[in-house]
């Protein structure tokens, strides 16, 4: 069986108690990952190190502009870097992308429900991500490559909207080139260049072959790429139980009382962003809600 | 209903008021009471009785507020204004942080504001107090201003006994009866003839405070004269929610086309959500000033009827206004219980007095209430 709880992690706050207090960090390092798609590393000012959990997110505030939350994409445990890969969509992760080496961000977190990569060892590991949802999913990814003695079959399902959009190609790559582990990469739209799948990903997802009550599946991406997936899912016979899907929500506080996250009876920011499907289930097709 | 012995501290006379209003001057408090403004009873800080709106009562109806000059001595003889206590404990608008451009330094702002004392507090203003608690200091982050200010506050309740036709306490709430969550509540009695306020103490802040009052004696009657302002309270308000699990009526309900027809007549002009005293909702705003050298953070209420509440790029969540009508309703009845273990309405009808258009909450739960016994009416009659 599978965790039944996805409770939060005990919480870390780093603001001299106060988890609305940002704390200051430096960026130490600058990607540019795709046109709108860039990844930085930042480290705190006072030096300390930083724990989080696959699956969690911080809060990102760049001077005068505002606050965002942002999923965590290094490799999960304790480090001095955090990383953090962002798509420059609105006012702040456009001031975010324009930020360089050396610059000040505020940080607050990290918040929020993780992937259950402990209680899921053994199993058979699936990923599926669409655009920068393979931004939140890749800590999963690292710790399973790191640890891939724990988990049976690993297999990445990736879908982006254009070859040039397809992010951490680099990584895939070197992922693709273990013979036991299956990366599986389709576009929206092709051009010249891409001879690989076209369409969306969950034409993939049949041609996998895994073994259905071994897996459990992390699924990260636009809400109706979700949807397509999890229905695929379960015609193969794999149970809401084994799927935990990531949501987002508008955050503002990310400690569950500023009410922007609501999803009915949930507060996204700390009841999630990660949750067992079949908890939530209930309010995933209810449109507007 | 059964007579309780009540243990009274003792009672004030009438043209004592001031007394207890200095004595919470004296002690420090800003004293925050009702009074007439703009037409309305509404809230604001009082240094003497004389701003009560004494002799004064109101007509509510659904989109409606009307002052009435009733000229007797009475000082608190109305039911509730549009504001409520909840806007200083969790003011509308507040800054946080003052941040330098030169280092990112942040420097949070703290409140240096008198403790609050609360004069006039109904049974409704004490539920509500009581379930922002659960909100603000009943989880894992406790938000420091809004226990600061709590911890600090004192509580003067008054028994009320002229409930408006929007008031609902006595079912969706715990009133009309003070019973907890005041420091002293008071039960104004005897109005122009032997006009007194029967006192009770309800926390030993309260005690210490009533202790430096002239207070005299209560007789055996006094009990009675309590019970009959509540009574006369309770007979006032009809029975006025569905008799069934509201929460589950709603949750049941979230692909209901009442939701459009309600949405019809809804402004979205978030006046329920601003006046409701248990709403709380609020987003973070960032200003620079003009050189941009210093920022700073402000917290403001938010309301659940704006586009922006549950923005994401590329849009918000609840593009139409039967799918915000639906969350304002559906998290104050239904998901509030499971969010924090009780209902987030008080049934102290703000909501509907202050709708512009009068959409009244009771009315359209018992049209949910009727659709859901409609249909399963018609199940019967099919199998």
């Amino acid at each position: 069986m599978l965790d039944t709880s996805l409770s939060p992690l005990p919480p870390v706050v780093h603001g001299a108690g106060d988890p609305m207090l940002p704390v200051k960090t430096r960026i130490v390092d600058r990607k540019q990952e795709t046109a709108d798609t860039f990844t930085i590393e930042l480290e705190f000012e006072n030096g300390s190190e930083f724990t989080f959990a696959p699956g969690q997110f911080n809060m990102l505030y760049t001077f005068g502009t505002g606050e965002v939350p942002i999923s965590i994409s290094g490799t999960p445990g304790t480090s001095k870097n955090i990383v953090h890969t962002i798509r420059d969509v609105g006012v702040v992760t456009s001031a975010l992308s324009g930020l360089n080496v050396g610059d000040k961000v505020g940080l607050r977190g990290p918040f929020g429900t993780y992937w259950p990569i402990e209680s899921c060892k053994g199993k058979d590991i699936v990923i599926a991500a669409g655009g920068i949802g393979l931004a939140p999913i890749r800590p999963v990814i690292r710790h399973v490559m790191e640890n891939r003695d724990d988990y049976g079959r690993f297999i990445i399902l990736y879908g982006a909207r254009t070859p040039e959009d397809i992010l951490y190609p680099e990584e895939l790559g070197q992922y693709k080139s273990n013979l036991d582990v299956e990366v599986w990469v389709t576009v929206d739209r092709a051009d010249r260049s891409w001879r690989g799948h076209v369409g969306v990903i969950t034409t993939m997802i049949t041609g996998a072959g895994f073994e259905p009550e071994k897996v459990a599946a992390f699924v990260c991406g636009p809400e109706i790429m979700m949807h397509f997936v999890i229905m695929n899912m379960n015609r193969l016979g794999v149970t809401n139980d084994q799927i935990y899907v990531s949501m987002e929500r508008n955050m503002q506080c990310a400690i569950g009382r500023c009410g922007h996250c609501q999803w009915g009876t949930e507060f996204v920011c700390k009841d999630g962003p990660v949750y067992r499907f079949d908890k939530v289930e209930h309010l995933f097709n209810i449109r507007q809600l | 209903m059964e007579l309780r012995p009540r243990s009274f501290a003792g009672q004030l006379k009438a043209d004592q008021l001031n007394s207890l209003i200095d004595a919470l001057l004296d002690q420090g408090y800003r004293v925050i009471a009702p009074v007439k403004r703009d037409a309305a009873i509404t809230l604001a800080e009082i240094r003497t009785s004389e701003s009560l709106p004494q002799g004064w009562g109101d007509e509510q109806q659904p989109g409606s507020f009307r002052l009435t000059d009733r000229g007797d001595t009475e000082y608190f003889g109305f039911a509730v204004g549009a504001g409520s206590f909840k806007q200083y404990l969790f003011p509308s608008r507040r800054k946080l942080l003052d941040i330098d451009r030169h280092d990112m330094s942040m420097t949070k702002v703290e409140d240096t504001e008198k403790p609050l004392a609360f004069l006039g507090a109904r049974a409704c203003d004490l539920d509500a107090i009581a379930i922002q608690d659960r909100v603000f200091m009943g989880s894992d982050f406790v938000d420091p201003f809004y226990a600061k200010r709590r911890n600090e506050c004192i509580i003067i309740a008054v028994n009320c006994h002229r409930p408006s036709s929007t008031c609902f306490c006595t079912d969706a709430g715990k009133g009309p009866e003070c019973r907890s969550g005041f420091d002293v509540a008071l039960t104004e009695v005897g109005v122009d003839d032997d006009h007194r306020f029967l006192v009770e103490t309800g926390s030993e802040k309260g005690t210490a405070l009533v202790n430096n009052l002239d207070l005299e004696a209560t007789t055996e009657a006094d009990d009675a004269a309590r019970q009959e302002i509540i009574d006369r309270a309770v007979a006032a308000m009809q029975p006025a929610l569905p008799d069934t699990d509201i929460p589950a009526l709603l949750k049941a309900a979230t692909e209901s086309p009442r939701w459009e027809s309600i949405a019809e007549r809804c402004l979205n002009c978030a006046n329920c959500t601003l006046s409701c005293p248990t709403c709380f909702c609020s987003g973070i705003e960032d200003v620079t000033d003009l050189d941009g050298t210093h920022a700073e953070r402000w917290q403001t209420w938010s309301s659940c009827f704006t586009m922006d509440h549950s923005y994401i790029h590329g849009g918000s969540i609840r593009r139409i206004g039967a799918s915000r009508y639906r969350q304002w309703l559906t998290h104050k009845m239904s998901f509030w219980v499971d969010q924090f273990g009780m209902s987030g309405c008080t049934g102290c009808g703000r909501c509907v007095t202050w709708c512009p258009v009068g959409i009244d909450i009771r009315e359209e739960l018992r049209g949910f209430a009727g659709d859901a016994l409609e249909a399963t009416t018609n199940e019967e009659a099919t199998a």
